[in-house]
């Protein structure tokens, strides 16, 4: 395998809690995504998705574990930073609230240009409303420049997200980070924001890593899938492999509650995924496993090894991989 | 649909809501017709400004002061728009309830939810003792799948999902007959959505409640509801069973929607996720013909010359286009 462009070696981030326990929000994790590739990490709140994001550019430090571009790890001086961030950029969550809504669309999109001079390193010697008018344009905000003056509150959700992601784009990154890019948007624009991810790898070869609990957005648009269960990726594959043959019990009742899945009878976990502050022992989905409370775990003989026995990291080498005893009783 | 024509409890003849602005009016809503009956789910879907919301707040006579309002508005046999205040008081909670979009905004973040689960119930019934409206909490916490001990929690120490349950014990204080959801599980997690849609419908069965459920989620609406109606521009552009509309949508608005997110495991929707080009029309420039013609891919010339009406193509399925059957 070629050294991939962004890389998330063994990463562990842990907060404090106002407690003084110490909350694992990342627990070992191995991610990787090539150039043009589209990965889609997916996980309910609390799995550690939105960590492992904001980790992998560098606004969060791991505790241990590295962060590697084109294999070389990460710099946290501001200038390492800088470098980093002119080649990965990320699209936040709610578009609304991350515009600022005293700013028009132009200076919005304008700021990344002038932080990392843009105009100056520009190959055609572009001014800068060039720059922005063609961000916005590839965004498929067209006429642009008759967005230029408009404020966010006179936009859509559609197009705020569309704003957002053309600020993105001007700085031409390799990678999009997009962290729940279509959740807050309504149902008929959401399409249109996922194909216009698609043309952008299409066009320009930009990489996207997006961050979602939304399945069907991945069976629309990614390549491979990491799914994450607190602070863990617990089974990762192409977006086939691990959809249409889940293989881990968490991936299956996930799957299986999606309205429009009818291959899968519905089976709903009770409570919520633990505080990372109590990580459970043993497999950290046992308590909430549905094989395990049915006694199929039992009768694969694996149940005691799900309550105490942990689990090893996943390698992030591409392969459909699961991290379940019971998984590995009946592969093995 | 329930088998016996029993009275509704919820019956809209033909209403409208109009808000005044500086800009001038702005219709809202534009003559809806939709009943629920004892027991019945009913879904409303539709995107975002399209009045659902709006037309929710008429069930209660919650619209805002400068929102007018023509038409019908009946709860158990009672026009909520026309009623004295004190009859609309009385029927507020204990007839009809609310489940409001957005818990966290919804709750009160200083008061501890069990306090704020005992307002409704002691508004209604002063008379009942302290210890009676304590032991009403406990029951519908446990209803709603919280511990009992939750009741001296804040809202800030609950996630999204166990927020949303207090919302609808809440609206369960009362012993209401019809219930108002509106996006009840909008921004919680899948796993915990469908948490939610159990409870819901369990609740349903349990207490035979009319629920009328508001959505953008069309999915989750055809897995819960018995009937939907599909909301454009303020109007009903198609209703029927909610699994027929979900699985055979007839207007191209519906299919959009029931498109939009895909079958999980369907190669066509693989890299080509399905999206629908513009925007909802300005409710203060719609256009004169179909409200959706400038968005429709079905669009002909005389799309645009007058609105279709609600007709029913088939039986039981009123569709407002006039290129049904079309693709």
């Amino acid at each position: 395998m070629t050294t991939p462009f962004l890389e998330a070696r063994g990463l562990e981030v842990e907060f404090l809690t106002r407690t003084g326990h110490a909350a694992r929000a990342l627990d070992g994790v191995h991610v990787s995504v090539q150039r043009g590739e589209i990965l889609a990490i997916v996980g309910e709140s609390g799995s550690g998705k939105t960590t492992l994001a904001r980790t992998l550019i560098g606004l969060q430090r791991p505790t241990a574990g590295q962060v590697l571009l084109e294999g070389a790890p990460l710099s946290y001086s501001q200038k390492g930073l800088r470098a980093l961030r002119s080649r990965v950029q990320m699209v936040l969550q709610d578009a609304a609230g991350s515009l600022n809504p005293r700013q028009t669309v132009y200076e919005s999109v304008a700021e990344g240009i002038r932080l990392h001079g843009r105009v100056a390193s520009d190959p055609d010697g572009r001014s800068e409303a060039d720059l922005v008018a063609a961000a916005l344009a590839e965004a498929g905000l067209r006429p642009p420049e008759r967005l230029f003056l408009r404020y966010p509150h006179e936009l859509s959700g559609g197009q705020k997200q569309r704003v957002l992601i053309a600020g993105a784009l001007a700085l031409r990154p390799e990678l999009i980070l997009a962290d729940e890019p279509v959740s807050s948007l309504d149902a008929s624009i959401r399409g249109e924001i996922l194909a216009l991810l698609l043309k952008l790898r299409q066009d320009l070869g930009m990489g996207v890593v997006v961050v979602t609990h939304d399945l069907g957005l991945a069976w629309n648009i990614a390549d491979r899938i990491a799914v994450m269960y607190l602070g863990r990726v617990v089974e990762c594959g192409t977006t086939e492999e691990v959809l249409s043959r889940p293989r881990h019990p968490y991936t299956q009742a996930l799957l299986s509650v999606v309205p429009e899945i009818d291959f899968l009878e519905p089976v709903v976990l009770t409570g919520e995924i633990p505080d990372p502050s109590r990580i459970p022992g043993g497999c950290r989905f046992h308590p909430r496993c549905p094989q395990l409370v049915e006694g199929i775990a039992a009768e694969a003989g694996v149940a005691d090894a799900c309550r105490r026995t942990s689990l090893p990291v996943l390698p992030a080498d591409g392969d459909h991989r699961v991290a379940c005893h019971l998984d590995a009783a009946r592969v093995g | 649909m329930t088998g016996t024509r029993t009275e509704p409890l919820l019956d809209l003849v033909d209403v409208t809501v109009t808000y005044r602005t500086s800009e001038g009016p702005l219709p809202a809503v534009r003559g809806i017709d939709l009943t629920v009956g004892p027991g019945e789910v009913v879904g409303l879907a539709g995107e975002s400004g399209c009045g659902k919301s709006t037309l929710a707040s008429t069930v209660l006579r919650l619209q805002p002061s400068g929102a007018a309002v023509t038409g019908e508005v009946n709860v158990l046999g009672q026009d909520v728009q026309t009623i004295a205040w004190g009859k609309l008081r009385a029927l507020r909670w204990a007839g009809a309830s609310i489940v409001f979009q957005g818990a966290l905004h919804s709750l009160n973040p200083v008061q501890r939810i069990g306090a704020q689960i005992a307002e409704p119930i002691r508004v209604h019934e002063p008379d009942l003792a302290k210890d009676a409206v304590a032991r009403r909490v406990e029951e519908l916490l446990e209803q709603v799948g919280l511990a009992t001990s939750r009741k001296r929690s804040y809202p800030h120490q609950l996630s999204g999902g166990q927020r949303q349950r207090v919302m609808i014990a809440m609206a369960l204080a009362c012993r209401p007959q019809l219930v108002v959801a509106d996006e009840p599980t909008t921004a919680l997690d899948v796993m915990v959505q469908a948490q939610i849609l159990d409870l819901l419908r369990d609740l349903v069965r349990e207490l035979g409640v009319g629920l009328l459920i508001i959505s953008h989620d069309l999915s989750v609406l055809a897995d819960l509801c018995d009937r939907v109606a599909v909301m454009y521009a303020g109007r009903v552009v198609e209703s029927g069973r909610a699994e027929q509309v979900f699985t055979d949508p007839l207007h191209p608005y519906t299919r959009a929607l029931s498109g939009a997110f895909p079958r999980i495991g369907d190669p066509a929707a693989r890299y080509a996720p399905a999206g629908l080009a513009g925007d909802p029309p300005d409710p203060r420039e719609l256009p004169p013909g179909c409200s959706f013609e400038p968005r429709c891919p079905l669009a002909v010339p005389e799309c645009a010359e007058a609105e279709p009406p609600l007709v029913e193509v088939r039986p039981g399925r009123p569709v407002a286009c006039i290129r049904v059957g079309e693709r």
